[in-house]
């Protein structure tokens, strides 16, 4: 009844291919967005914080950043892990070099070292492609992984092996360290999440998106048609890894504060990711949030489901969430490999023709 | 002389420890070359047929657990040990269950799909099935003994003992662990060589369309092949197992596999084989010789980086097939 075009007049190309174009659509997202950055931050606290709504803002840039490379550039990566590794050291060694600058800064640049290690790890994918890639991306994961127990420089010689971020403050405003409340960590992830979800929309819907698309189609018609296919893989390694990296510096920084390479950036991680993918839907900016969503919540609904109601052992529990997950995965690839976000295309097509749908 | 016999003991050793990595790196190459599923779960496969195997030597309930969590009844073992080439036998018989039930629940449902797509559904599986074989047998590090025996192979320790003054150390049971595999990797290929389901699993290799226009049914093919990967896996997970006990980390030998793979080919069976063992012997020489200088715990990334740096050159591997890409 709301939802349709009738009525709403374009005059302009601009107004044309705008991303909401029908205006209920950008009613409901700034709606949405009025929720997240004026409403949760009143009510918002420590549990909901820490075990849910961070957790969700950190995993929705890393699936944003491993979408932008395998849903739409169509290159498999299984180190993602490792990048979030880069990103969270990287942030560490310049939080620790220069205690001046504002963390905001730091945890851009760490973006910026992981996007240079990224391109230095597709480079392989000029010349292979899908399962070899896979494992060019696993050498990254164990490689660097390895790099950041072995050498002390990273971790500035703790005697732990750990790194723990110090307390910095945005605006006079402490962001990480244990005493940060639990709004200021909340918004502080949420603009990045909010700046980068917007880049990505628009990098994908532009000339740079269309090649990634391309060539993720098929790559040597693409190069046929003029396509650079290394400067399309090479951005699409890049702006990916960005993303990861500053996911990974979200991560250690304001999420746990302190992090040791094998527990926090292990390959299960890079699975994490690519789970959340093919559930929120390959080629997909809402699947990347509807995919970050599923995978953050499923394990605390089974955990109140199973622990909560039926007193069962955490152990079993966390065994039936394996299963359960695998499952899923393998009834979303066969049942709706588009994800998540291909019901809700499918729920809006609907929307548009209800109540009379002939 | 000690230098050389150090030196020799590193290359079989690892020369050892490679056959364990081709041994899953075949059971890859079959799925492989038969339904163009590149199985990740096959590590896991190991560690469930191993565990099922463990379980059903000791007598263990399956799902006890569970069942006292739901219903409050404390069972543990049915109390019997079985014989463990009747239970080797029955795990063989589970795998085959499996399989049909892989078959008939996923692969069925997945025909004609990218195969990327069909890898991440065997990501999916292999989670799956790390979840049940945990809810089902438990998820502690377990024993495994059928009888393989283990420890020093004193002849030769001795002999090069006596002879240069160094003994060197070799392990019965990678001497084992290497005669089955090799017994396994002949059978396999007169298997395919001489019999008419052997016949018919090479057809379909070669071309799904044209094995189905001769009256081959692939499902039937897919369900053999699934179980002869079921079965080289539990040999992989009985070898594992006898080495370092029944446990998750089992699983990740998949992992190992794939460097494997890509130096051998992904449609080769003598590449598995050369692969691993090029993998098991630089791996070992490698943290033997550079490890110690970069601090040691090469063997993490060793093999990945290898399988990178063969990428660049030979990206089909040592035996594959070319690859020709048309638009």
């Amino acid at each position: 009844m709301f939802y349709r075009e009738a009525g709403d007049f374009k005059t302009s190309y601009a107004a044309d291919g705008q991303t909401f174009p029908i205006s209920f659509d950008k009613a409901r997202y700034f709606f949405v967005l009025f929720i997240a950055f004026i409403i949760i931050p009143l009510v918002i606290n420590d549990y909901w914080e820490k075990s849910i709504l961070i957790p969700f803002l950190v995993w929705s840039i890393a699936a944003l950043g491993l979408n932008i490379l395998t849903g739409y550039c169509g290159q498999v990566s299984l180190g993602t892990g490792g990048f979030m590794a880069v990103g969270a050291y990287g942030s560490y060694k310049l939080m620790t070099a220069f205690p001046d600058i504002n963390i905001f800064f730091h945890i851009v640049a760490a973006g910026g070292i992981t996007a240079a290690v990224g391109i230095f790890f597709g480079l392989p994918s000029l010349r292979i492609k899908g399962f070899y890639l896979a494992v060019a991306t696993l050498a990254a994961q164990f490689f660097l992984v390895w790099l950041f127990n072995k050498v002390s420089w990273f971790y500035n010689y703790s005697a732990s092996g750990q790194i723990t971020a110090p307390t910095r403050t945005v605006f006079g405003i402490e962001v990480t360290g244990p005493t940060a409340e639990p709004w200021a960590t909340y918004l502080f992830c949420l603009v990045f999440v909010f700046a980068l979800a917007w880049i990505a929309r628009n990098l994908t819907r532009g000339r740079m998106g269309r090649e990634w698309m391309a060539i993720r189609d098929m790559d040597i018609a693409a190069e046929i048609i003029g396509v650079n296919p290394l400067k399309a893989k090479l951005t699409a390694f890049a702006v990916s890894s960005f993303f990861i990296g500053i996911a990974g510096a979200l991560y250690f920084t304001v999420w746990f504060g302190a992090v040791e390479p094998t527990e926090a950036f292990g390959i299960i991680q890079s699975f994490r990711v690519l789970f959340m993918i093919i559930i929120g839907g390959l080629g997909s900016i809402f699947g990347c949030f509807a995919g970050a969503a599923f995978i953050v919540l499923l394990p605390v609904l089974l955990k109140n489901i199973f622990v909560g109601m039926l007193g069962w052992p955490t152990d079993l529990a966390a065994h039936l969430e394996f299963v359960i997950l695998g499952g899923l995965i393998v009834f979303f690839l066969i049942v709706e490999p588009h994800g998540l976000a291909q019901l809700w295309r499918v729920a809006k097509e609907k929307l548009r023709l209800w109540p009379f749908p002939h | 002389m000690v230098d050389f016999l150090i030196f020799l003991e590193v290359v079989l050793n690892g020369l050892m420890a490679g056959v364990m990595y081709a041994l899953v790196a075949l059971g890859f190459v079959l799925i492989f070359k038969a339904s163009g599923i590149f199985n990740y779960a096959q590590g896991v496969m190991a560690l469930f047929a191993a565990a099922t195997l463990v379980g059903l030597i000791n007598g263990q309930v399956p799902f006890a657990h569970m069942i006292s969590a739901i219903t409050g009844v404390k069972v543990h073992h049915f109390g019997w040990h079985i014989n463990a080439f009747l239970a080797i036998a029955l795990t063989g018989l589970v795998m085959f269950a499996l399989a049909v039930v892989i078959e008939r629940y996923i692969l069925k449902h997945l025909v004609n799909q990218e195969p990327i797509i069909l890898f991440m559904a065997t990501i999916g599986l292999a989670f799956f099935m790390e979840g049940f074989s945990d809810l089902m047998w438990g998820s502690e590090l377990k024993a495994l003994d059928v009888g393989i025996p283990k420890g020093i192979v004193e002849p030769l320790d001795e002999a090069t003992f006596n002879a240069f003054g160094y003994g060197m150390y070799i392990d019965w049971l990678d001497v084992y662990a290497t005669a089955i595999a090799i017994i396994l990797v002949v059978s396999l290929t007169l298997f395919s060589q001489y019999t008419k389901t052997g016949r018919a699993l090479r057809a379909v290799a070669d071309d799904h369309q044209a094995a189905l226009s001769v009256g081959i049914s692939l499902r039937r093919i897919w369900v053999i092949v699934w179980t002869i990967a079921g079965i080289v896996a539990l040999v992989a997970g009985i070898m594992w197992g006898s080495k370092s006990g029944v446990q998750f980390s089992l699983s990740l030998i998949a992992l190992k596999a794939l460097p494997v793979l890509i130096l051998g080919g992904f449609t080769s069976i003598p590449g598995a084989i050369v692969g691993g063992l090029i993998i098991g012997v630089g791996e070992k020489l490698f943290e033997y010789s550079i490890g110690p200088m970069i601090g040691g715990a090469t063997e993490n990334w060793f093999a990945y980086v290898l399988a990178l740096a063969f990428l660049i050159f030979r990206p089909q591997g040592l035996f594959g097939d070319k690859i020709i890409e048309r638009v």
